[in-house]
């Protein structure tokens, strides 16, 4: 049994005009253990969505999200709050730190609400992203490159089955985009972890073996673009 | 996250906790207050059981010759002390005659057993710091410790009296009374007299002579505690004699003044209430207001796995917590407030409230501020609970 599957999934949010749009619609999708893929996605393919979705923070209006045999469609609130605490990672495009705590903190908090909080993990993961200067820093004080590796630690801190990244490089310039990725893939491929990375970079998408068109994939934003 | 929550908001929560304070400590104030100034003024009576006096009101005596702070309902020829101090009943009568002042500290005429017969409290007898008693038949005076104090008196001094109750300038007499002994404190009103012997008001210059014998009033103690001495005496004097006024017990009588200002601690409480309601709306309003700013950070926690009730939790737990420290620096305000109403009563009454005293409301208060808080932080929690969290996270593609 695949670690992710995801069968005739649908969503649609009701505009403030009353009509209703279908953002995301996707028949089926599969994820190994331990694979790690890149969907590509232009702007309104819905990835953001649909990571949404997987990570049970949005509930589908039709279809299945089974996570480590748990259906996300159909569970209640607090059981995919748990899942999204133990079985997730995710990585923001704007990495969503929390500003009024420190690196290590944002760490902290993170392992808190899953298995609890570790501070020496949370250190040795720090360490290993190159901040081990900087635990005590508020991302106020960080370089964007920096943010981004503080969002990579806490995705990873609870040892997650599924690390979820939405345009991970999409805020930081060629260099740093090139090395974040590298970061993310090595430490994924050290904790075992499953990768889902969204991004409409190509050279991001060419560092993956296994690469997929959300376009391709996702009926809503096809018929969308056939449309216009 | 509630203490880096405080950290982030922390203008807002230092005012916030600064209006709870103010509220929490006059609440506790005005408790306070009333209840120690009521047992303080019902339970001083100075050592003695019972006032004789003219016929009038019978507060009005016993705050005159008890407390030093009314007029005298009118004056007794001597000839009623004398009777009521050979009564079998009565251990001892002390005549008091009032009419002077010396600086607005009322100067007091009386009998030297004042000092050697009565007991102000239980094993405590009205001593003297410095000095000796007043010779009955010289210009010499004792003064209460707390009018030494703001007088400057020391044992030595002289001072020339002024007639009448309140200070007039042009009202001194013509006697020099020298100060012979001033008294420890007895945190009872007559800390704040200046007493002399009685033929001295009674002989002072300008006065009537007519009246030269008469007396303000008589403070009575009775041989043993039962109320049947005294009841006999009450029947003889308020029901059967229109001529004078017996005050007893004395407790009762000032109990009348605080059921006549009764209304005032209603008001007072009310007015603390509302206070209070404010200051807890106020933390309300304060979290309310900071829900916008905190969507972001709320969408955020979710999403690494926070439930909604560990967001709720957390908001109502903010609020208990400003009240909860609100509250330990209503404390300090309480103290301030009472310590300035202690200095007020004292300097105007002479009965001493203490601003450490432990009450009740200090207990009740705080719990009841912090619940309040709680209560008031339901709403934002309710906003934060339902703060939806995609759309607050990253904006939709």
């Amino acid at each position: 049994m695949a670690l992710l599957e995801i069968r005739n999934l649908k969503k649609s949010f009701r505009a403030p005009d009353g009509s209703i749009t279908t953002v995301v619609e996707i028949p089926a999708f599969d994820l190994e253990a331990r694979q790690r893929v890149a969907l590509s996605g232009a702007s309104g393919s819905g990835k953001t969505t649909f990571l949404n979705l997987i990570a049970g923070i949005l509930v589908p209006d039709l279809g299945s999200v089974v996570l480590d045999g748990v259906d996300l469609a159909t569970a209640k609130e607090a059981a995919r709050d748990r899942i999204r605490a133990v079985s997730i990672g995710y990585i923001f495009q704007t990495f969503n730190l929390l500003q009024g705590y420190t690196c290590l903190e944002n760490v902290l908090l993170g392992m808190s609400f899953g298995p609890g909080s570790d501070r020496g993990r949370a250190e040795e993961l720090l360490r290993r992203v190159g901040l081990g200067d900087r635990l005590r820093h508020y991302p106020r004080q960080l370089s964007t490159g920096q943010q981004q590796r503080v969002a990579v630690a806490r995705a990873l801190a609870n040892r997650p089955k599924l690390v979820l990244a939405d345009e991970p490089t999409g805020n930081l310039d060629h260099r740093a985009g090139l090395e974040s990725l590298a970061l993310i893939r090595e430490a994924c491929t050290e904790s075992g972890a499953a990768l889902l990375l969204v991004s409409h970079d190509r050279e991001v998408l060419a560092q993956f073996d296994d690469r997929r068109d959300l376009l391709a994939l996702n009926r809503a934003a096809h018929a969308q673009e056939v449309a216009s | 996250m509630v203490r880096k929550s405080l950290r982030q908001h922390l203008f807002s929560t230092v005012i916030t906790a600064f209006s709870i304070a103010l509220a929490g400590g006059l609440l506790m104030a005005v408790w306070v207050v009333k209840d120690q100034s009521q047992a303080a003024f019902t339970g001083v009576n100075a050592g003695f059981d019972a006032v004789l006096g003219a016929r009038g009101s019978k507060l009005q005596l016993v705050l005159n010759t008890i407390f030093h702070i009314e007029e005298s309902p009118g004056n007794i020829p001597y000839a009623d002390f004398e009777q009521v101090r050979t009564n079998g009943a009565v251990r001892v009568a002390i005549p008091v005659a009032l009419g002077d002042n010396y600086l607005g500290y009322r100067i007091v005429g009386t009998a030297t057993n004042l000092f050697t017969d009565v007991e102000h409290s239980p094993g405590r007898r009205f001593d003297l710091a410095a000095g000796r008693s007043f010779d009955p038949g010289l210009r010499e005076g004792v003064v209460g410790s707390f009018a030494a104090e703001r007088l400057g008196l020391r044992v030595g001094d002289k001072f020339k009296p002024y007639h009448g109750l309140l200070f007039d300038p042009n009202n001194r007499h013509d006697e020099d009374y020298v100060v012979v002994g001033v008294m420890r404190p007895s945190n009872t009103p007559a800390d704040r007299v200046i007493w002399i012997p009685l033929q001295g008001v009674q002989l002072m210059t300008g006065h009537d002579p007519k009246n030269a014998g008469d007396l303000s009033g008589v403070l009575i103690k009775f041989k043993d505690t039962s109320p049947l001495t005294a009841r006999q005496l009450d029947l003889f004097y308020n029901k059967q004699g229109n001529r004078l006024t017996f005050a007893w017990p004395i407790a009762q009588v000032v109990a009348q003044l605080f059921n006549k200002i009764a209304w005032v601690d209603r008001v007072l409480a009310l007015v603390a209430y509302l206070v209070a309601v404010v200051a807890t709306g106020s933390i309300l309003v304060s979290i309310y207001n900071s829900m916008k700013e905190r969507r972001r950070d709320i969408a955020i926690l979710r999403a690494l796995g926070a439930r909604r009730a560990v967001i709720f939790s957390a908001i109502v737990a903010e609020a208990a917590v400003i009240a909860g420290m609100g509250m330990v620096a209503a404390f300090a305000v309480h103290v301030a407030i009472l310590t300035g109403v202690a200095a007020v009563v004292r300097t105007q009454t002479g009965v001493v409230l203490d601003p450490f005293m432990l009450h009740p409301v200090m207990a009740w208060a705080p719990l009841g501020m912090i619940a309040m808080a709680a209560l008031a932080g339901l709403v934002p929690a309710w906003k934060a609970y339902r703060t939806p969290v995609a759309e607050n996270l990253v904006p939709q593609s």
